[in-house]
């Protein structure tokens, strides 16, 4: 099968506030329209590279980046990046959710109204589209007005991939989506994140390796801050390279 | 997405507008302000500064309107007598306070206790003033003092702070009333300083076998030193600058007092009794450099305050 | 570790733990005692006049203190009016965009200072720049000056209840592109409204209780005027007027008022700390 590449990253170092280096010399390219997983040893690095894709680190003073991630060419880490467009088009999702203080409705509805949608037909379309593309309408759709905070943990994930799909984003980010979850919630957010790349390039981190092993068509796999293997999932969860990605797969250490 | 997209741009805008209203707003409440404070105090006191130099000025006793001569020395001993010995009474019992809400009181009634006694510190002061001076003034002139006076009085060394007629208008009352003004600001700020001690730490010192009192002084009491430090700094401060509740039951007489049951007179006595009164510009000029004196005192000793307890929250704060 | 020591230890543990509980119970008993004089002082004293009529000539009996509630509602009024938006703007600058200037924390420090710091000053200072030009004592200027003493009380409140918001709150609104402002506003504010309300009502709690500010500014009134230009009566400065004074009558209506502004007070700090406690668990 042809891919194309939705992301490179080239030669990307990261160094947190006080000079210290927590990302070296990664490269890496993020396929479009494929899931591709992150795994290692907490510490290593995942999520830190995961927050550089949306420049999440510029919220903080004194973070600092080397190198370049061209998303569909353009480097995202140039200076005159305007970060709030560059984050519409790269959404994220967290480790907790994190169901804003508003109603169900005004939640999806919030980063279309970032955008200047103000449109009441438009808006009610998009949002029930996002939550049917989160598997949620069924559950929601009779209560849109109530508080997000209603809404069960898993469900309050869901809305909030659904929140984040609603702005129609290119690729979207899932820093270890389901560690919060019950298995029965997890499962649901796997399903749903397979769906999801049929439209949208999908990186997620992960420290459960069944999950990556289970949702990911790609796998890189970090240590100390650096990329110690990447290639597809079936390699690298059947006959790595390295040593090193073969006693983590194994469980050796981690 | 649309590079041109005017809504967009109109948030862009209004993020550069609200940033400097914000940021305005706080450095006016954090700068300009006290900035402010400082000059207008300043710029008030001038013709007093000038007249008397501020050495004299620190170190004469006369208040006399009338030959238009002044001098801070005797409200400002007045305003460290009534804050030292009312410290002195709430130190060791917001430390009490502090322990019991933290260690002893049942779980269930902790926040119960612990409203209570900071509604003492929502109490206004007016309140503590009128009834300092109806209830106080009178049990302490007519019973109290004269008993203390009758046991003490002829106690050598310390027999000389009970000497004089009794009346509840005095030294005592006033600290005493202060007292328990401070007691919540104090024992509220040891307790929040208590509960960042990490569980552990006090686990580990019960499982040596130690009782909770040695737990409390050898634990706890090491580990937030910083965070009492600042409490206690905070009480000082507060009791410094307080007016109303001294100014019913210091008297308004401008002597250094010698005994516990003297009348007195602090800077916030002085002030609250004079300031409308001060018919010349000498006269009030004075009262501005006592004004003066109180805000630089109480910002010195709060900013103390304030370094203490980031000290511990750096430490604990998780 | 011989069986004396045992005991000694025991005995301190004991003598010190039981030191602990009579604190409490002096800080309790105190408190106890002023609110119980206030109740039966106070409450005997209040009827409709209270509130209906002004006072009549110094040492007659009757008349009330319309004057003064009136004048202390308007001055209060005043002073959150000009308070709020103010502290609020600056606690939003504090917890959003301060956070990480070392600048902001340094006069976060400072407005924590301001909260202790002599009302007694403040209504000096007010009255050099307001009154003093002027010429005479105004309502305005003691709602200016209750206004300066509840801005840093808002402020530290808005502060620490906005910085109570989840971290992953605020980055999940960024990652959707809001700009720091949609963040603050539409995000966080509202996360932290009770909290922010309660600050509110914290300040509004601590001004309505202060007296020394407005003895130089709004300064006392015979009369109910609703003109803020002019001198305004307050509860407090009468209380502090009539307990002075030498009239029984006064002394009563003292009390009355006492009573009726502590525990207004007392209510409204009540509610302000249970309204906190909910949001902190």
């Amino acid at each position: 099968m042809t891919e194309n590449i939705k992301i490179q990253v080239k030669n990307l170092n990261f160094y947190y506030a006080g000079n210290k280096l927590a990302l070296k010399d990664i490269n890496l390219p993020i396929y479009e329209k494929r899931i591709t997983a992150l795994i290692g040893p907490s510490g290593c690095g995942k999520t830190t590279l995961l927050r550089c894709f949306n420049r999440m680190h510029d919220l903080y003073p004194g973070n600092r980046y080397e190198g370049e991630i061209l998303l569909d060419g353009k480097n995202i880490l140039d200076k005159d990046v305007d970060l709030m467009e560059l984050r519409t088009r790269v959404g994220m999702v967290f480790q907790k959710p994190t169901p804003f203080p508003m109603s169900i409705f005004d939640n999806i509805a919030y980063g279309l109204k970032l955008q200047g949608i103000k449109n009441k037909t438009e808006l009610q379309d998009r949002v029930e589209q996002a939550l049917k593309e989160a598997a949620l309408w069924d559950e929601v759709k009779d209560r849109l007005n109530v508080s997000a905070f209603s809404l069960s943990g898993g469900q309050q994930q869901r809305l909030c991939i659904a929140r984040t799909i609603a702005v129609k984003p290119e690729v979207i980010l899932f820093d270890e989506p389901t560690s919060a979850l019950d298995p029965i919630s997890t499962s649901k957010i796997e399903e749903l994140i397979v769906e999801l790349k049929k439209n949208h390039t999908i990186i997620i981190v992960t420290h459960n390796m069944q999950q990556a092993a289970r949702v990911s068509d790609y796998t890189a796999f970090m240590y100390l801050g650096e990329l110690v293997e990447f290639d597809s999932t079936d390699i690298i969860f059947t006959k790595p390279n390295k040593k090193l990605t073969e006693d983590y797969i194994s469980g050796r250490f981690g | 997405m649309d590079k041109a997209n005017p809504y967009l741009k109109r948030a862009k805008i209004l993020e550069y507008v609200l940033k400097v209203v914000l940021g305005t707003a706080a450095i006016f409440i954090g700068l300009i302000l006290p900035l402010t404070i400082f000059f207008v105090l300043y710029k008030e006191s001038s013709l007093a500064i000038e007249h008397f130099g501020v050495l004299n000025f620190l170190t004469s006793t006369d208040w006399d309107p009338v030959a238009e001569k002044f001098g801070g020395l005797v409200p400002l001993v007045g305003t460290l007598i009534a804050t030292f010995l009312a410290t002195l009474i709430a130190a060791p019992i917001s430390m009490g306070i502090a322990i019991f809400l933290v260690e002893l009181s049942p779980n269930r009634l902790k926040s119960i206790f612990s409203t209570a006694i900071e509604l003492l510190a929502a109490i206004p002061s007016i309140i503590y003033g009128m009834w300092g001076l109806f209830v106080i003034a009178p049990l302490f002139g007519e019973k109290v003092e004269p008993w203390l006076q009758q046991k003490l009085g002829g106690v050598p060394l310390i027999g000389k702070l009970f000497e004089g007629s009794p009346t509840g208008i005095d030294v005592l009352t006033t600290s005493l009333v202060l007292s328990i003004m401070i007691i919540p600001f104090m024992s509220s700020v040891v307790k929040d300083a208590f509960n960042m001690v990490p569980p552990i730490m006090k686990e580990s010192a019960y499982s040596l076998g130690a009782t909770k009192w040695e737990v409390i002084k050898q634990v706890m009491i090491p580990i937030t030193a910083s965070g009492i430090a600042g409490g206690l700094i905070l009480s000082v401060g507060r009791a410094l600058g307080e007016t109303m509740a001294v100014t019913f039951l210091a008297g308004n007489v401008n002597q250094i007092p010698k005994s516990l049951f003297d009348p007195f007179t602090t800077i916030t006595v002085a002030l609250a009794n004079q300031f409308t009164e001060a018919d010349t510009d000498i006269y009030l000029s004075s009262l501005y450099f006592l004004a003066l004196i109180l805000f630089f005192m109480s910002f010195i000793i709060l900013y103390l305050s304030k370094f203490m307890l980031l000290q511990i929250e750096k430490k604990w704060k998780v | 570790m011989s069986k004396n020591n045992k005991i000694k230890r025991q005995i301190e543990n004991y003598v010190f733990l039981t030191l602990s509980f009579l604190s409490a119970g002096f800080g309790l008993f105190f408190l106890f005692w002023i609110l119980g004089d206030l109740l039966i002082n106070g409450f005997k004293y209040i009827n409709l006049d209270l509130f209906t009529h002004d006072p009549v000539p110094p040492g007659m009996e009757g008349g009330g203190l319309k004057h003064a509630f009136i004048g202390h509602i308007i001055i209060t009024f005043l002073g959150t009016v000009i308070g709020t938006p103010i502290g609020i703007l600056a606690g939003i600058y504090f917890a959003e965009y301060g956070r990480n200037s070392k600048l902001a924390s340094i006069l976060r420090n400072i407005v924590d200072i301001m909260v202790s710091n002599p009302s007694i000053v403040i209504g000096a200072v007010v009255y050099a720049i307001l009154v003093k030009p002027v010429g005479h004592f105004m309502g305005i200027a003691g709602g200016v000056a209750l206004a300066l003493l509840m801005i840093p009380v808002i402020v530290i409140t808005t502060d620490e209840m906005m910085k109570l918001v989840p971290k992953e709150t605020r980055e999940a609104a960024y990652a959707l592109g809001a700009q720091p402002w949609q963040v603050s506003f539409q995000i966080v504010l509202k996360a932290a409204k009770v909290g922010v309300l309660t600050g509110v009502i914290l300040g509004v709690a601590r001004i309505s209780g202060e007296t020394a500010p407005l003895l130089f500014t709004a300064f006392n009134n015979s009369f109910t005027t609703l003109d803020v230009t002019k001198p305004m009566a307050s509860l407090t400065v009468t209380v502090f007027q009539y307990a002075m004074g030498p009239y029984d009558e006064w002394h009563r209506q003292a009390w009355a008022a006492s009573f009726i502004l502590t525990f207004g007070v007392l209510i409204a700090s009540i509610t302000a700390r249970y309204l906190i406690q909910k949001k902190r668990t």
